[in-house]
């Protein structure tokens, strides 16, 4: 089934009855998830993605816009009717009734044609318990149960009716980090065998990268860009997005393109091919370093801390607008550690620019960049660049 | 060796202190213990003492020389005080059973339902509770009448099915389940009665247990409404046949008859509490937290 949002908007009045406006939780979302994908809805906190998840549950109303399961228009349906199943942040579970009971609480409530005899019921929840792995837990109370496991019973929970669309809010947040990697990939097997088209709502990039098939990055309400996790990283359409993913984040620094060259705290680093002179931020990926004697790129260091696999150098430099500046890169490499300066040169496809007044990403053609490389990035970017022009976006 | 005697020495003083401290502790609370359980010593002591030993005594005595059981006799034949423990039997079931019916979808309405002017009624509500309960009863009184109900059940139930400071306690239980469990059941299609019926009440379950005790005991205990509002031997309850009891006697008050129809009518509220005892304290302590 797949779950196409048009113009989906959701206002709520001010609170403050000074401030003049309405809080726009979500702006004109569009997209349509395509059936049977897992879709990540990545945002930092406040950034509209649980109200676009409750506008699709239709828990909340949306004060413009419409939702379609399929075919269906569903903007004006109760979430009763909508067949939606539901998994919250503190998984809901009812506190009174057994594993069981839990499971087969939403069948209690079909009437009519779909009414379902007892032994049918829990001969369902049986079947979604095996499928998520709880079958022997079944007489046990929520209370009775840890973090994981209660975070499959709800899971169960909102499968057992068979939704047409699966929503998870956080599903992760309340799980200790081992606990959390297992219970993602769980929830990626279990989407998989089931087909049931997934929208998953998380602050976690990690966690959205590594499970959904698509990931939508949102910021006040609106969508800044939709694509593959890959790709997204690849190939931010703006700033926030670029700052927004990955781990440690992107480096930011200040710098300036004049006649297609990159000057960075008043050093040549880079030759950008068809960005026009002016003054840019650069966004340079940790993994974008590459440590180099002669490199143009010089930072001062200030430690390097070792991760195992990787080695991490931490540095500074002016021009940068993040405190420190941290290189990635592999730990065969040697670093001389005496020095106090250390220099790179920097990888064409780990460097990005961004407008300095809208921050949003200036395409470049690099040496090395073959032809159908360069214009699918530039090409990428421009369309949503498009598409953000056309909404009014920010 | 030194230190040795050292350590005797202040173990023999922190015994000491602690002994000093139990005693302390304990002689405080033994007299207030005395002070709380006395007057319930005083009833069974007067129950037991037969009228004329009772009225001889010119100082009381704190014991009895001949017990008797004459006055339980009495205050079962003198007044129907088993016809009485009926009424009052009904009364107390019926006004716990319609206070719920009428207290749990209030609450669940004041604490989950969203509808316009719910907090203005809810203030006017709570602000009911500020109102005497003398005076309450003075205007109970005149619309009882009016509706032409003195001395019918319906007119000594009704008054008390209303309690606002019963939804209130249980207003805020209800609020501490969490949203997301309702929002749940909306998900899945439950209805808000089935939703109140099959999730609230029993995550709820020790509140509940405790107002309908509560309510019980204060049904039990009435005193002034049931006198106002029935003149009729068939509709008093057992409060009235205490007072009843008390004029039985020669000329002078009854009052040993009196206390063995209290100390009667006492058992079944003190077996009811021995039952629940744990269920009360847990429910009040919990109504009265968050969390």
């Amino acid at each position: 089934m797949k779950v196409v949002l048009e113009n989906l908007t959701k206002r709520y009045p001010s609170r403050n009855k000074r401030a003049a406006g309405d809080v726009i939780a979500v702006d004109h979302f569009t997209f349509e998830i395509p059936d049977g994908k897992l879709v990540g809805l990545l945002g930092p906190s406040g950034c509209g993605k649980s109200t676009t998840l409750n506008l699709i549950s239709g828990l909340t109303k949306p004060t413009e816009g419409s939702i379609y399961f399929g075919d269906e228009d569903v903007t004006k349906m109760a979430p009763e009717h909508r067949g939606v199943g539901l998994v919250f942040q503190n998984y809901a579970l009812y506190p009174h009734l057994t594993v069981m009971e839990n499971i087969t609480f939403p069948l209690e409530n079909l009437k009519g044609k779909a009414k379902l005899p007892k032994a049918e019921r829990e001969r369902r929840a049986r079947e979604i318990a095996a499928l998520v792995q709880i079958d022997s837990l079944l007489d046990r109370k929520p209370s009775e149960l840890s973090g994981g496991q209660q975070q499959r019973v709800a899971i169960a929970r909102a499968l057992v009716k068979m939704p047409r669309v699966l929503l998870l809010d956080e599903p992760l947040s309340n799980l200790d980090a081992r606990l959390r990697l297992q219970t993602r990939e769980e929830i990626k097997r279990i989407q998989k065998e089931t087909g049931i088209t997934t929208v998953f709502v998380t602050h976690d990039q990690d966690e959205a990268m590594s499970i959904s098939d698509l990931i939508v990055v949102m910021k006040d309400g609106v969508v800044q860009q939709i694509g593959a996790p890959q790709a997204v990283y690849d190939d931010p359409a703006n700033l926030f997005v670029a700052r927004f993913l990955g781990t440690p984040p992107i480096n930011v620094f200040e710098g300036c393109v004049k006649k297609e060259k990159l000057y960075i705290g008043g050093k040549r680093v880079l030759d950008v091919e068809g960005a026009d002179d002016g003054e840019v931020l650069v966004g340079i990926r940790p993994e974008g370093f590459l440590p180099d004697e002669k490199g143009s790129f010089s930072c001062t260091l200030s430690g390097i801390e070792v991760m195992g696999r990787d080695v991490s150098i931490v540095s500074t430099h002016k021009a940068s607008q993040n405190a420190t500046v941290r290189a990635i890169v592999p730990s065969e490499l040697g670093i001389n550690t005496a020095s106090s300066e250390v220099s790179f040169s920097l990888k064409p496809s780990k460097v990005y620019l961004f407008d300095k007044e809208t921050e949003r990403r200036i395409g470049f053609a690099f040496e090395g960049d073959n032809d159908t490389q360069k214009e699918s990035s530039v090409g990428f970017v421009g369309k949503i660049l498009g598409q953000l022009f056309k909404r009014g976006g920010k | 060796m030194d230190q040795q005697m050292n350590f005797e020495k202040i173990e023999k003083k922190t015994t000491a202190r602690r002994r000093v401290k139990n005693v302390v502790l304990y002689s405080v609370l033994g007299f207030w213990a005395l002070l709380v359980l006395f007057p319930f010593y005083w009833m069974l002591l007067t129950a037991f003492k037969s009228y004329g030993e009772y009225n001889g005594e010119s100082i009381p005595k704190l014991f009895v020389s001949n017990p008797t059981l004459e006055n339980f006799v009495n205050a079962f034949t003198e007044v129907p005080l088993a016809d009485y423990f009926l009424n009052t039997l009904i009364f107390t079931l019926a006004t716990t059973a319609l206070m719920l019916v009428v207290v749990i979808p209030a609450a669940f309405a004041f604490a989950r339902l969203e509808f316009k002017g719910k907090n203005l009624v809810f203030t006017v509500f709570l602000s009911l509770m500020m109102i005497p309960n003398e005076l309450v009863i003075i205007t109970n009184f005149t619309t009882i009448t009016n509706l032409d109900m003195r001395n019918t059940f319906m007119g000594l139930i009704l008054p008390s099915v209303m309690s606002v400071f019963y939804i209130y306690l249980l207003k805020e239980n209800f609020s501490q389940v969490p949203e997301e469990l309702y929002l749940a059941a909306k998900v899945d299609g439950t209805s808000d009665f089935k939703y109140m019926w099959k999730v609230m009440l029993p995550i709820c379950k020790p509140t509940v247990v405790t107002i309908t005790i509560l309510k019980v005991i204060e049904c039990w205990n009435s005193y002034i409404w049931p006198r106002l509002i029935t003149d009729e031997e068939a509709y008093y309850l057992v409060s009235n046949g205490i007072q009843e009891l008390r004029e039985s006697g020669f000329g002078r008050e009854n009052i040993p008859s009196m206390m063995a129809a209290v100390v009667a009518i006492s058992v079944p509220l003190v077996v009811l509490f021995l039952i629940f005892r744990k269920k009360i304290m847990a429910g009040v302590a919990r109504g009265g937290t968050k969390g």
